[in-house]
């Protein structure tokens, strides 16, 4: 589709700006000024929401498409919450009335909101404390590990090392050498968990912490996940969840009560505030009460009057936001847990579970399953078989495409060839999952009868297979002006 | 309300194809020693309840009704149709565009954004934004450490102060060293600024305008990180771009700065908008999503992420960042309000709240105990210095309706008696009036 | 000039104190289609199984390995603006830096061109 720039038409005026009250005044000296003017578009307010009305019918999107992402937890976004983070009162609210002592009764709705949610969110996880600065799971991460990295410097220790499993997200090791640790990878054994003997191997008095995700990105919950813990422990490391699969376990198991010490949750994926095409999402992170300490940023503190106020923590890893992160993303968590209340957290999970288990029963004879044991809220495939005839998981993706479906996670984890990653989440009935496996059967079925016909998928959608090669040789990042 | 559709004949069913006899099986491999029990919170309730009890709380945000408050976070008029368009359910539910084909919509978008990116800074090329203004500023550092090879990073005492806090918490590593060169009133210590920057230097870390809201041009300074080979990036307040300066053109590398102010709410600090973009040099720097043109076989444009092979997902430990998500939505945001305020709209929008700052500066300057501190051009933002403290002040203006700036003293030393104060086009003329009298009345009352 | 691969799918060619260096065709089809090669300095020193430089693909990025240790005296710019030539031509024209060797014994633990093949084989 045509580009807005493409549309512009000089001279064309788009919304009427308000009015001016006051005098010109003689404009800055010319060594301050930009030459020309920046160069904006010039289209009318139809043009503009024509133009973004078309856009969005090129996406697909959880309001309009199954979107099984697995490790996104595409669950449903409910409207209301939209209206929430709408209220004037959060909406119109300047962040620097938190440094002004009259502004604290301008914000002590803002702020009991916050210590409401840290409350339910230490409920969920089984931790005591949280900082809602980190604006992402790998802001979070980041924040994890600058405070494991504090602990230890704070006991005078010297330790290096973090441990990742091999399944573990990419944000895991990247956040970890940005805090400044080295990392080992230790592999996976063949029941898809951390392998035991290797992970004792490499615990020593240089590991700082080990990194996991619970249940992990296979899908598969951990058994010796305490045992995991325990060990760190006993080599005087921490342990630190990746929160982001939260949404298999609410109501059944807390991460804190695992011996976990450390933890992010994403409030984007377990506590359905809408993806947005890639963001904004919000990544608490979440402590035992040794290490609250160092959280990122000030605490909110209820007084004994009731009131609310802003305590600064004196052994703070520091800032990571310039406030409390994603106010507004934070507004719809709340109130995504207030709607579903302790006993829907758990009936989710719960249904997560329950669906992603049906999905990989029913296509387990037409996909190779390549651990065979019970999912939790995803299960993960690999199209090895399909492969055999030379077709890939991404052939298969743009297949879904073609049959009104957003594709599974494809080629993670990394230790899966071919993975297909699906994650169905609660919020989807019956009649979708049937028809999105009866899909999955018609692929595996035509992948076999005619591979080269079906690698030209997607056929039906506004653009065809792109040529991300020549993008990235030739790059073309923006529209040059005229 | 749980939002699961499932019927007891559907779960039946389920159970029945997986070989399973309850649900609770299902989560067998959870030892029973770690079961939770229920969640200690309150049972779900109705939309209407719900609602009721965030309204309560949004009632007990209660800003005094006329406001000046800015400090890199402005309060901007937004047309009705970027929350209409934002909020399309296609934009709004989407995922990051991995698979192409069926994300069209926010490819485009964002090639569109990065392209808006380069026309207010001047650049070569922008990324999809990260966080904000200050992660963005933190990530640019970073590009330039990962460039140069170097670990000392000087930055002028003008930068946002708590996006300097950020930089702390990012470079707190034992191998960097952060000096802050610290302003000579309100503007740069520009000869001490230069004799830091050294053959060890990284970054030269600029804002424009700073955070007293004085303009410059930093042509000079940046040629002199050039000379030392450091990278010159800077932090910029993109409304003041439409009339300012370009970084393009004062030499800059980086460019960094929040796009809040982009049709943006305020919200309580977030969330907000990061924008990133930098010269052809730095380009495969850029952390985070890019997108980029591109081509199918039957000659159709479309749009893809590119370079992904620097990101998280695939370079891991040796990734240029952990960025995983950008701030697409708020993005879309910026687009939108850029496109419907158009060429001419957003250079008025600057002109208006840089007049309502000078016509305030020239009302509340005539006030006998007010002293204007700053001594060179302003953009919207200046500051203005009394007698008494600054938290006395404005209490004292709260209480008559009107929250007229930041306390300067918790961020610079000897600020004690000093108000940030700002100006966008929302400001009446009348309440700047109502607020010069009332200053004037509490200073002449409490002589 | 006799040419030498390492585990890694460099290969070297060598004569005397002089040699070339660059990727194997195998390691050019495990990649992909080449987006961007990031060469090394001019002068910069190389040591054994240290990271030389990057390529680039759409899907990966790939530390390459020196396979001796060398100091770089000439890297292949026509990689910069078409790096498809390292697809083309992995071990002719899409060399990658020409070196000067400080010790010739480094080549002793490489493979010679047969070695490699059946290297490659047991990788089947």
């Amino acid at each position: 589709m045509k580009l807005i720039y493409e549309k512009s038409v000089e001279g064309r005026k788009g919304v009427k700006i308000p009015g001016r009250d006051v005098k010109h005044y003689p404009t800055l000296a010319d060594n301050l000024l930009r030459k020309f003017p920046a160069g904006l578009p010039e289209v009318s307010e139809l043009d503009t929401v024509r133009h973004f009305s078309k856009l969005s019918k090129e996406n697909y999107s959880v309001d309009s498409n199954f979107y099984p992402l697995g490790s996104c937890t595409m669950k449903y976004n409910p409207k209301v919450l939209e209206d929430a983070a709408a209220l004037g009162g959060f909406r119109n609210l300047h962040p620097f009335l938190c440094y002004s002592p009259s502004g604290k009764r301008s914000i002590s709705g803002a702020l009991e909101l916050l210590y409401n949610l840290e409350k339910a969110l230490t409920a969920v996880t089984g931790m005591d404390e949280v900082s809602f600065q980190p604006m992402a799971g790998a802001h979070g991460e980041f924040a994890g590990m600058k405070i494991a990295a504090a602990f230890h410097a704070s006991r005078g220790e010297k330790r290096k090392i973090v441990i990742v499993p091999d399944t573990s997200h990419g944000t895991n090791p990247a956040s970890s050498a940005m805090s400044g640790f080295d990392v080992v990878t230790v592999a996976s054994d063949k029941n898809g968990e951390m392998d035991m003997v290797e992970y004792k191997k490499n615990l020593n008095g240089s590991v700082a912490a080990v990194m996991m995700t619970c249940p992990n990105t296979l899908g598969i919950f951990n058994r010796n996940i305490r045992e995991v813990c325990e060990l760190a422990h006993k080599a005087g490391a921490l342990a630190y969840c990746d929160g982001a699969n939260m949404n298999a376990i609410m109501g059944k198991m807390r991460p804190g009560d695992a011996g976990f010490d450390i933890m992010h949750l994403n409030m984007h994926k377990t506590f359905a505030t809408p993806h947005g095409g890639g963001g904004p999402g919000a990544g608490p992170v979440c402590v035992k009460k040794n290490l609250a300490d160092f959280l990122p940023g000030p605490a909110i503190i209820k007084g004994a009057d009731g009131g609310f106020s802003i305590i600064k923590r004196p052994r703070s890893i520091g800032r990571l936001a310039p406030f409390f992160g994603n106010f507004g993303v934070l507004v719809k968590a709340y109130a995504y847990i207030l709607l579903m209340g302790g006993d829907g957290l758990s009936d989710a999970s719960e249904k997560a579970v329950l669906n992603a288990n049906y999905i990989k029963a029913a296509l387990e004879k037409f996909y190779e399953l390549p651990y065979k044991r019970r999912c939790m809220h995803e299960c993960v495939f690999s199209a090895s078989k399909q492969m055999e005839k030379g077709v890939r998981a991404l052939d298969i993706a743009k297949f879904l495409i073609d049959r009104g479906f957003h594709p599974p996670t494809i080629y993670f984890p990394l230790i899966v060839k071919e993975a297909l990653m699906i994650e169905p989440t609660e919020t989807e009935s019956l009649y979708t999952i049937d028809e999105f496996i009866e899909a999955m059967k018609d692929a595996a079925q035509e992948a076999a009868e005619d591979p080269e016909l079906f690698k030209r998928h997607p056929l039906s959608s506004c653009i065809g297979r792109l040529d991300e090669t020549s993008a990235a040789r030739k790059l073309n990042i923006k529209y040059p002006e005229k | 309300m749980s939002y699961c559709p499932h019927t007891d004949k559907e779960i039946e069913k389920m159970l029945r194809v997986i070989g399973a006899d309850s649900v609770d099986e299902l989560f067998s491999d959870i030892a029973p020693a770690l079961r939770s029990g229920e969640l200690k919170l309150e049972k779900g309730k109705s939309e209407f309840e719900v609602m009721g009890a965030l309204e309560k709380l949004s009632s007990n945000c209660r800003p005094a009704g006329i406001s000046f408050m800015g400090g890199g976070f402005y309060d901007h008029f937004i047309p009705s149709a970027v929350n209409a368009l934002s909020q399309l359910p296609e934009f709004l539910t989407a995922y990051t565009p991995y698979q192409s084909e069926c994300s069209q919509g926010t490819l485009q978008i964002i090639y569109e954004y990065q392209t808006a990116v380069c026309r207010l800074t001047g650049l070569d090329g922008a990324n999809a934004s990260v966080y904000d203004g200050g992660t963005a500023l933190a990530e640019a550092i970073m590009m330039a450490v990962r460039k140069t090879g170097r670990k000392k990073i000087v930055i002028d005492g003008g930068v946002n102060p708590l996006y300097k806090d950020i930089i702390k918490t990012y470079f707190s590593g034992a191998e960097f060293s952060l000096i802050e060169i610290a302003s000579e009133g309100c503007c740069m210590a520009r000869k001490k600024f230069k004799e830091a920057l050294d053959g060890d230097t990284a970054a030269a870390v600029i804002q424009n305008p700073n955070f007293f809201g004085t303009v410059d041009d930093y042509s000079d300074v940046t040629a002199s990180a050039h000379s030392a080979g450091a990278a010159a990036v800077g932090s910029f307040y993109p409304v003041a771009l439409a009339i300012l300066k370009t970084p393009a053109e004062m030499g800059f590398d980086i460019a960094s700065g929040s796009g809040q102010s982009l049709g943006i709410p305020l919200s309580f600090g977030g969330p907000y908008l990061g924008f990133l973009a930098a010269s052809t040099a730095y380009l495969r720097n850029l952390p985070g999503r890019i997108t980029g043109a591109a081509f199918d076989s039957a000659g159709r444009r479309g749009f893809v992420l590119t370079l992904q092979e620097r990101e998280q997902h695939i370079r891991r430990e040796r990734a240029s960042s952990n960025i995983c998500s950008n701030q697409n939505l708020c993005a879309l945001r910026a687009l939108i309000y850029l496109s419907l305020v158009g060429k001419d709209g957003f250079r008025e929008i600057a002109a208006l709240s840089r007049d309502k700052s000078e016509y305030a500066k020239e009302l509340i300057g005539k006030i006998p105990s007010v002293k204007i501190k700053n001594t060179a051009a302003t953009f919207n933002e200046f500051v203005f210095e009394t007698d008494f403290p600054a938290e006395t002040l404005l209490g004292a203006m709260a209480e008559s309706g009107i929250d007229a700036g930041i306390d300067l003293g918790g961020f610079y030393e000897g600020f004690e008696k000093s108000v940030l104060i700002s100006f966008t086009e929302k400001n009446k003329k009348e309440d700047i009036d109502f607020f010069a009298r009332t200053l004037a009345k509490f200073l002449s009352e409490k002589q | 000039m006799n040419i030498y691969y390492t585990k890694d799918h460099e290969w070297v060619k060598v004569e005397g104190r002089r040699g070339i260096m660059g990727i194997s065709a195998y390691a050019v089809k495990q990649l992909g289609d080449i987006t961007y090669v990031e060469l090394p300095e001019v002068g910069k020193e190389i040591t054994k199984s240290g990271v030389v430089c990057t390529v680039e693909s759409v899907k990966a990025a790939s530390d390459i390995y020196a396979p001796v240790t060398a100091k770089v005296t000439e890297a292949n710019s026509a990689l910069e603006s078409a790096p498809e030539k390292l697809n083309e031509s992995p071990e002719d024209e899409g060399w990658i830096a020409k070196l000067e060797i400080s010790s010739p014994d480094d080549v002793n633990d490489l493979m010679t061109p047969d070695k490699y093949k059946e290297f490659l084989k047991s990788l089947e």
